[in-house]
């Protein structure tokens, strides 16, 4: 496997002139705007890593004329606050990556959907929002964005569900097929990208997707920006290249006692140092949507493990029967093997719970509870049990 | 309890009737009340023409639009893993001890909410809170302590 080690970059945070760039989008053609995004290699950067081209391409294809284009900012994944601060400090980047989206797939309007505890942020995006409109209409091009709140669903991150909020509903995931590509918000196509990955589109139009592939590996292109927390002397937002081992990103960023590393929040992978070398951090390896938790020997993995769960249950929909049950069992589950209630096999058996939520759970919130869950329990079985 | 009638027909206007316009009308007016009454939601039901179900079906999904009486000031802890590891009960035994409620309690003079709520996005900056949309982090008990009196005095 490829190995870049660890390189800081400064591109998304980088202030550039968006007008330049938007000129730029709007003289190419939607085609050409797709090819280079195809090209770039880039893949969604909100977790799932689906590749935006193929989203785009797939979305542009549709007949309706009346698209959408939304920006995930429902950014609820333990431990990422990276959406945040891109919103905080380059709101521009995103509005113009939104305005290239709409020219590449053919949508005049955009909807950000921005989590309900990041509202104190909003005069100021409101401001900025003025400011980009003035811009783009100067160069004529017929696009408009809109901000809507979130109010404290954690379920609503999801795609579908995050479309039923924005038309005023339970936030519940729909069945799929149809993807939102034909079938999105107010039933019409609607390409959904997160945050940085409109930002990254917009790098990608303004320096090339050549220069863009010469950061990263073949199956993670680019940098990416990391939220980092935990048992860290330096917790932040950093943006590194894609292609770190686990244990080049604790050698940087550990406190020289780190024992594990949860990668990508509470519905991600669990890595203990004894993985640390072999694992890649990228699409090859744990994939993450930037959320990077350091945890180091002081900490219990059942008390880390316990509130994860804790959380998943909170937070279900309560939709579907082995999201809201399998959730709620493997917390009583994991207790009940703490205090000697079950014998310490009963673990097996919730493992088969979770890979049956992995299966029958209609969405990604109850298909990845078993990611954390099966990592924390197979790497610190002992920390569970005693 | 308040008098609504004026408020969602307002709030209405500036929305919109379809069904897209009932979240960014609920909440408005727990940005103004705090929470949702059962009266508030019966008249943005008829504002509407939905049913008041389909109103508090919506509005009981999500955690930031209460249904149950609220404080002024709706006080958020972050509880999720690092807030936890890095002193979130501290945090939580300073705000029960000035405000004299425990998690989930309002303060008789409808002042206060203390409650408990998942990831809010500042791990870095751990514990976090928010009160009503604004987050206070790096907090010790001496600094909530300060912002609460804050709060009292305003």
């Amino acid at each position: 496997m490829e190995n870049k080690g660890l390189t800081k970059v400064d591109l998304i945070f980088e202030k550039i002139d968006s007008k330049e760039v938007m000129v730029k989008a709007f003289g190419m053609s939607s085609a050409e705007i797709i090819q280079s995004i195809l090209d770039s290699g880039l893949k969604g950067r909100g977790g799932a890593g689906f590749p935006t081209g193929l989203k785009w391409k797939y979305t542009a294809a549709e007949k309706n004329p009346d698209k959408y284009i939304v920006c995930n900012a429902d950014e609820g994944e333990p431990g990422t606050f990276k959406d945040r601060e891109i919103l905080d400090r380059v709101s521009n980047k995103v509005h113009g990556g939104m305005a290239i989206a709409g020219k590449a797939i053919g949508a005049k309007k955009g909807i950000v959907y921005l989590r309900g505890e990041y509202r104190y942020l909003l005069p100021k995006l409101m401001i900025e929002l003025d400011s980009f409109h003035k811009m783009i209409k100067e160069i004529g091009f017929d696009f408009s964005v809109e901000y809507r709140m979130g109010s404290g669903a954690y379920i609503c991150g999801e795609e579908s569900a995050l479309f039923e909020s924005i038309e005023g509903k339970r936030g519940e995931p729909r069945n799929k097929p149809p993807y939102p590509t034909s079938v999105g918000v107010f039933d019409k196509p609607t390409s959904i990208n997160n945050v940085e990955t409109l930002v990254t589109a917009m790098m990608i139009i303004q320096h090339g997707a050549k220069n863009f592939i010469q950061y990263g590996t073949k199956d993670s292109r680019g940098s990416k920006v990391f939220s980092i927390s935990g048992d860290t002397p330096t917790p932040g937002i950093f943006e590194l290249e894609l292609g770190m081992s686990v244990q080049q990103f604790v050698n940087e960023f550990g406190d020289g006692d780190t024992k594990a590393v949860q990668v990508g929040g509470a519905s991600g992978f669990c890595v203990p140092r004894k993985k640390f070398a072999e694992t890649i951090i990228g699409f090859e390896g744990v994939p993450t949507g930037g959320s990077m938790k350091l945890f180091n020997s002081s900490r219990s993995m059942y008390n880390v493990l316990h509130n994860y769960l804790d959380f998943f249950t909170e937070e279900s929909c309560g939709q579907c029967t082995p999201c809201r049950v399998g959730c709620q069992q493997l917390l009583k589950g994991v207790e009940k093997v703490k205090k000697g209630e079950a014998k310490s096999t009963y673990l097996n058996e919730l493992v088969k719970l979770a890979d049956s939520m992995k299966i029958a759970a209609k969405c990604g919130l109850g298909q990845s509870v078993g990611n954390a869950f099966k990592s924390i329990v197979g790497n610190f079985k002992e920390e569970i049990i005693y | 309890m308040y008098q609504v009638e004026n408020l969602v027909k307002e709030l209405s206007n500036k929305h919109g009737h379809a069904r897209e316009s009932l979240m960014p009308i609920l909440q408005a007016i727990v940005q103004k009340h705090n929470y949702l009454t059962d009266e508030a939601m019966v008249e943005v039901a008829r504002e509407l023409d939905i049913s008041a179900a389909e109103v508090y079906g919506t509005a009981s999904f999500y955690t930031f639009l209460d249904t149950q009486v609220k404080g002024k000031y709706v006080i958020r802890v972050c509880k999720t893993i690092t807030c936890s590891m890095k002193g979130k009960s501290d945090i939580i035994h300073t705000l029960e001890e000035i405000l004299k409620i425990k998690v989930g309690e309002t303060t008789n003079d409808k002042q206060f909410s203390l409650i408990e709520t998942n990831c809010i996005g500042w791990c870095h900056k751990a514990p976090a809170i928010l009160i009503n949309e604004m987050p206070y982090t790096e907090l010790t008990p001496g600094k909530v302590n300060e912002i609460i009196k804050d709060y009292m005095h305003k």
